[in-house]
């Protein structure tokens, strides 16, 4: 426990030293802005103590005073509160400038990693975690950087207060040397006792969004067997444990708050007994015991500026350490210095698989040994049952994935020994769930690509999403995604298809891309991709009838491997497994048919 | 997002009310907070009291020590000072007994009100019909009700503090000279009025800083959510480019709010120091003439230093306060949308088990404000019968199986179950005896035997076991990594859609309906294991009445009766046969289906 906590506090430490180095600049102002308001506060002091002595109590014993000596006071203490918030001003306003730059330059390396690391990166962190690693624990990283110029500006503001007390008068300075000591003292266990607390209270203000989250996600399976009694049960229970740690982070703050609030004003009344002392045996003068009365009662609350970078540190060293972790993830995708021949740039491309195996997990293959060779020009059909990795080959193909074992090849070459953009520029895929960007419909079909409005559309109507575009406000200028026009499914595959299309792909793969559209549509659509005579390769993931006439192969995949291929008929006759699957639905209505003359009979 | 029409307008959000009718009703939903609120107000008095026991010191040991008629009178000053440090440390017992107190009693009654606005969240139909709204929801009992319990242990604390030593100061100030209090609230006054400007200036400039987050976070979850369709198509320059720029214009936006409050924040020091000059001066004045004592016009130095906390945090309390208000209206406002599809509770009718009729009257459905999805349906399903509804997106099969199983309530018409209007129906006997499988297959993120076991808590392993292998589906549970006991994942995503599916459609099976209702249940499922599962559901249902609606028809072709719905109108009704002899609307469909999957 206590190892940890030093281990947090050395991290913590590390934090603030990084944040120091990658922007000394801004906040080396801050911290300056910071020292000169720390000066002013104890000159503050000085010059009220100077002005008691000199101007205010001769006149109050003289009966007389000047408009000069009073002028001068008034000019002392307005430059010196002047000077002061000029100090504020700088330190808050650099400061906040140096969290935020920091706060961007890290978001900026934590999504150029989600951007570099492979998918299977990203398969095993959940969305929601990253998107709060680039956010929220970025931002709680540096939190204890707003503070810090302030902590290190009251540094030397203690510093100047002491050496203050100790010129005016060694036995009053000896309240503000215990003084100081004990308020850093207590702020520290104040921190200590808190951080464990408000780290519980923030987890568990976490975990209730997740079941808030969770629980309207999945409203209509709540309400259709009837559980939101439970589901209520399962909220309040939580809600509960976060209503019992925010009080004891509130008893803690509630003890300790007053404290040290009372710890300075204890220190001004030990002053003004020690001190009346030595004024009434002529030793000390009135307005330097004002003044040491008045030092503490002005610096009690920066000295607590501190406390707040301490309290934020054990935030900061959990956000941190999870911004490392993406930062150090490895495994990216490297990538080779190989092109793809001029030659072929119009044509087809050539596919080939060779003894391809892929495994999520280790010892279960999703995929194992698959050979497949594909001509340029060729349309070929993958089929396979539930669960039998037609996506994930689909994935390997577009290198979303590299086989774990074998190797995929395009015109001959192994894809891991191209360069950069070459495979994307050759082959597209198109997903059964294809992603929107927010964006308008000409960028999420073009996704920056440099073309016509006019292949735009001839990509749109290949798609058969030319209608709807239409019929949107803007057409291809319409806003879409979360905040734009909201898209059905089927309208959505359409874009993505269209977004394929338009790239005029030598492979095109087609993973259960239509599933979603009206059979009627998409008959359109795949007689459209006969007709256009399209100089690709096409593999199409798919189960229906339809989308498999279309191919002048079928393969059919079963347990991870391919264990038939040839013709549509051919398949049927010598593929058992391929039968099965496909004849399903005609099988059943035959067996119906029989069974149906009984049923009759029965009823 | 379509605020302006569609189901969200429903939602009082937006509520009208001043922020003190909001107070009072939240007060009203909150009675934890109000409980033991005296004793609190009389320690918030006593804690406050301590702010000027100092000043009054000072004042002491000058005027009636130091000073003292007959030479410096030690002895008082000591006694006195005695007393004041009681007096600290009794102001701080009563501030610790305050916190405590403030602090239990919001966190009580916050968390109730939470727990209120969770459970009628899931009474409204607009959890199921706008699923873009859920985000929001899901603030409205968490981060909403964070606002006002952030504001009420820390702004709302302050300014508690704040008002209390403002008037405590001034009462002081007064009866040691009323020309320097004066002088005093001449000089603070006008930062005063300009807080309520100063937070207009924060809180616009924030709210740009907020909208700016939600773009930032937008352009980042491209790079995660759409990390595939990135990789896939190479534009991870272009996806770089569209994060960098919405990162930058947040920092930007957000430096421009730190200088504003940066600048308010230091406007109270000047002032200080302004109010700190002219009561030197206008005091030495007065001390001449004998109008003030020295040790009064020293404690002022002191008392000023009161007032300059609570005009520096002004602003930020203000913010909060009107962010509290702002959260507490809109969680108010999920409390006030009355409960659309209620449960008629005690009162209602607890339908006995067996077999299900249902009949539809005149039944109409319309979206808050939009079009009518569905025109009067009239049509009943006899007990024991097995239909399938067919039609093409948009045709109006969901909205029919959502009144069904009162997922919603229909505008005109009404819904009769074994003669008994849906709506007077008790939900826990509706939700025994009904039950729908929705396309998505949604778990939750646990192991697959508690989301089998999720309609019936108290299933053993050995029903689902058997529930699985009824549904055919043993083999595929086997191939699994850890059988009943493997992680599902988030909304189930470690597992394919088609598997998903599995999970749900045996989900529902475990929980044992007279009527079951599938809507697209199997849409991403493999045509064998479809039409496996298809027979080992008739084997278990027969007997059972169940509504299926299809993509493909070869569930159409299995029915006893078909519903044919185009363009929200039931346009065919009757057994397969018939239908595809009458040469209408099904007729085409199964034509166009025959051709393309045989």
């Amino acid at each position: 426990m206590r190892d940890e906590r030093q281990a947090t506090l050395r991290e913590g430490v590390r934090i603030l030293v990084r944040a120091m180095r990658d922007e000394p600049v801004i906040l080396g102002i801050a911290v300056a802005g910071s020292a000169v308001y720390g000066l002013a506060t104890v000159a503050t002091a000085e010059v009220i103590g100077r002005v008691t002595d000199r101007v205010i109590v001769p006149a109050f014993r003289d009966g007389e005073t000047t408009t000069g000596a009073l002028a001068l006071a008034a000019l002392a203490i307005m430059v010196t509160s002047l000077v002061k918030a000029a100090g504020i001003v700088v330190r808050r306003y650099f400061a906040g400038l140096g969290q935020y730059l920091l706060n961007a330059r890290y978001r900026r390396q934590v999504s150029r990693q989600y951007l570099r690391l492979p998918l299977s990166w990203h398969h095993q962190h959940s969305t929601g975690k990253l998107l709060s690693n680039a956010n929220a624990d970025v931002e709680s990283s540096f939190w204890p950087i707003a503070p810090l110029p302030f902590a290190l500006g009251v540094v030397v503001m203690l510093v100047f207060a002491l050496v203050s007390m100790f010129l005016a008068d060694p036995a009053l300075a000896l309240v503000g040397a215990l003084l100081f000591p004990a308020i850093l003292l207590l702020n520290f266990f104040y921190q200590r006792r808190l951080s464990p607390l408000a780290t519980r209270a923030q987890a568990l203000r976490a975990e209730l969004s997740g079941v808030a989250h969770e629980s309207f996600d999945g409203a209509m399976v709540v309400k259709a067997l009837g559980r939101e009694a439970a589901e209520t049960a399962r909220f309040a229970k939580v809600a509960g444990q976060l209503r019992d740690a925010n009080a004891a982070v509130g008893r803690v703050r509630g003890a300790f708050d007053p404290m040290l609030d009372a710890l300075p004003n204890l220190g001004v009344l030990a002053v003004l007994i020690i001190g009346s002392v030595r004024v009434a045996d002529g030793s000390l003068a009135a307005g330097t015991l004002v003044q040491v009365a008045y030092l503490l009662t002005i610096t009690a609350f920066p000295i607590r500026a501190i406390g707040f970078v301490l309290g934020e540190l054990p935030r900061a060293s959990v956000g941190w350490r999870r911004v490392r972790a993406v930062l150090d993830a490895t495994g990216a995708l490297p990538h080779g210095t190989d092109r793809l021949s001029a030659s072929g740039d119009d044509g087809a491309a050539h596919l080939g698989l060779h003894d391809v195996g892929y495994s999520y997990v280790e010892g279960t293959p999703v995929l194992d040994g698959v050979h497949l060779d594909v001509e340029p020009g060729r349309t070929v059909a993958v089929v396979g049952s539930t669960g039998s990795g037609k996506s994930t080959l689909a994935s390997l193909l577009v290198r979303l994935v590299d086989p774990v074992s074998g190797a995929v090849l395009l015109d001959g070459t192994d894809l891991r020994r191209l360069e950069p953009g070459q495979v994307a520029a050759a082959v597209s895929l198109v997903f059964q769930q294809p992603f929107i960007f927010e964006d308008s419909v000409r960028d999420n079909v073009t996704l920056g690509l440099t073309v016509p409005d006019d292949d735009v559309w001839a990509a749109l109507r290949l798609a058969q999403g030319d209608r709807f575009v239409h019929e949107l406000a803007g057409e291809l200028d319409a806003r879409i995604g979360e905040r734009g026009a909201t898209l059905s499914g089927g309208q959505r595959q359409r874009l993505a298809l269209a977004r394929a299309l338009v790239r005029k792909p030598r492979l095109l793969v087609l993973d259960d891309a239509t599933s979603a559209v009206d059979p009627e549509v998409e008959r359109r659509i795949l007689a459209g991709l006969r007709d256009a005579a399209l100089p690709s390769t096409v593999v199409v993931v798919a189960y229906r009838r339809a989308t498999i006439a279309l191919a002048d192969e079928v393969v059919y995949v079963e347990n991870g491997r391919v264990s038939a291929r040839g013709s549509h008929p051919e398949l049927l006759t010598t593929s058992p497994g391929y039968r099965d699957l496909i004849t399903a639905y005609e099988r059943d209505a035959v067996e119906r048919a029989m069974a149906g003359t009984n049923q009759e009979k029965r009823s | 997002m379509s605020t302006a029409a569609g189901p969200g307008s429903r939602l009082g959000d937006v509520r009208s009310g001043s922020a003190w009718a909001t107070f009072r009703r939240g007060l009203a939903l909150s009675p934890e907070i109000t409980q033991g609120l005296t004793p609190t107000l009389l320690l918030a008095l006593v804690a406050t009291a301590g702010r000027v026991v100092v000043p009054i010191a000072v004042q002491q040991t000058i005027d009636d020590g130091l000073n003292a008629a007959g030479g410096p009178d030690l002895g008082f000053v000591r006694w006195m000072v005695g007393l004041a440090a009681v007096g600290v440390v009794i102001t701080v017992v009563a501030a610790y007994l305050m916190n405590r107190r403030i602090f239990r009693a919001s966190e009580a009654g916050l968390a109730t009100l939470r727990t209120k606005a969770f459970r009628h969240v899931h009474d409204l139909s607009v959890l199921t019909q706008d699923t873009e709204r859920r985000g929001s929801l899901v603030s409205r009992v968490t981060s909403d009700v964070d606002t006002i319990s952030q504001f009420v242990q820390w702004g709302g604390l302050i300014m508690l503090v704040s008002i209390g030593q403002l008037i405590l100061a001034t009462i002081v100030m007064a009866v040691y000279s009323w020309q320097l209090t004066l002088l005093v609230w001449v000089c603070f006054l006008p930062l005063f009025l300009a807080l309520r400007t100063f937070q207009r200036m924060l809180s616009s400039a924030y709210m740009v800083v907020r909208e700016r987050v939600g773009g930032m976070l937008g352009a980042i979850s491209e790079s995660v959510v759409g990390a595939q369709a990135v990789r896939a198509y190479a534009v991870e320059g272009r996806t770089q480019q569209r994060i960098d720029d919405a990162v930058e214009s947040h920092r930007v936006a957000a430096s421009r709010a730190q200088r504003l409050a940066a600048t308010a924040f230091s406007t109270g020091e000047v002032v200080a120091g302004l109010a700190n000059a002219a009561i030197i001066v206008v005091g030495v004045l007065l001390g001449v003439a004998g109008d003030i004592t020295l040790g009064r016009l020293l404690a002022f130095l002191f008392l000023v230093t009161l007032f300059v906390a609570p005009v520096q945090v002004g602003t930020e309390v203000l913010s909060e306060a009107q962010n509290a208000i702002a959260g507490w209206r809109r969680v108010l406002g999920i409390l006030d949308t009355p409960a659309d599809v209620a449960d008629p509770g005690e009162d209602g009718v607890r339908l006995p088990r067996g077999p299900i009729d249902v009949r539809f009257e005149g039944v109409s459905y319309a979206y808050p404000n939009g079009p009518t999805v569905l025109h009067e349906v009239d049509v009943a399903i006899a007990r024991h019968t097995r239909v399938a509804v067919v039609g093409e997106t948009g045709s109006g099969k969901t909205t029919f199986a959502k009144l069904l199983t009162r997922l919603m309530d229909p505008v005109h018409g009404r819904v009769l179950v074994d003669g008994t209007d849906l709506r007077d129906v008790r939900f826990a006997s509706l939700r025994e005896r009904v039950v729908m499988v929705p396309q998505e297959g949604f778990l939750f993120d646990d192991t697959l035997a508690a989301n089998l076991r999720y309609g019936k808590p108290e299933a053993t392993d050995e029903e689902l076991l058997l529930a699985v292998t009824e549904l055919g589906l043993r083999e595929w549970l086997d191939s699994l990594p850890a059988g009943l006991e493997t992680p599902v994942g988030q909304r189930g995503e470690s597992l394919s859609a088609g598997e998903r599916q599995l999970v749900a459609l045996a989900r529902a099976y475990l929980a044992d309906p007279d009527l079951l209702v599938l809507d697209e249940a199997t849409s991403a499922v493999d045509p064998a294991t479809e039409v496996r599962l298809a027979r080992a559901l008739e084997g278990v249902s027969r007997g059972r009445t169940s509504v299926t609606i299809a993509h493909r028809l070869s569930t159409a072709e299995a029915a006893d009766e078909v519903f044919v719905f185009d363009r929200g109108r039931l346009v065919e009704a009757g057994p397969h046969a018939e239908l595809v002899d009458k040469g209408g609307v099904y007729a085409a469909l199964h034509a166009a289906w025959v051709s393309q999957s045989r």
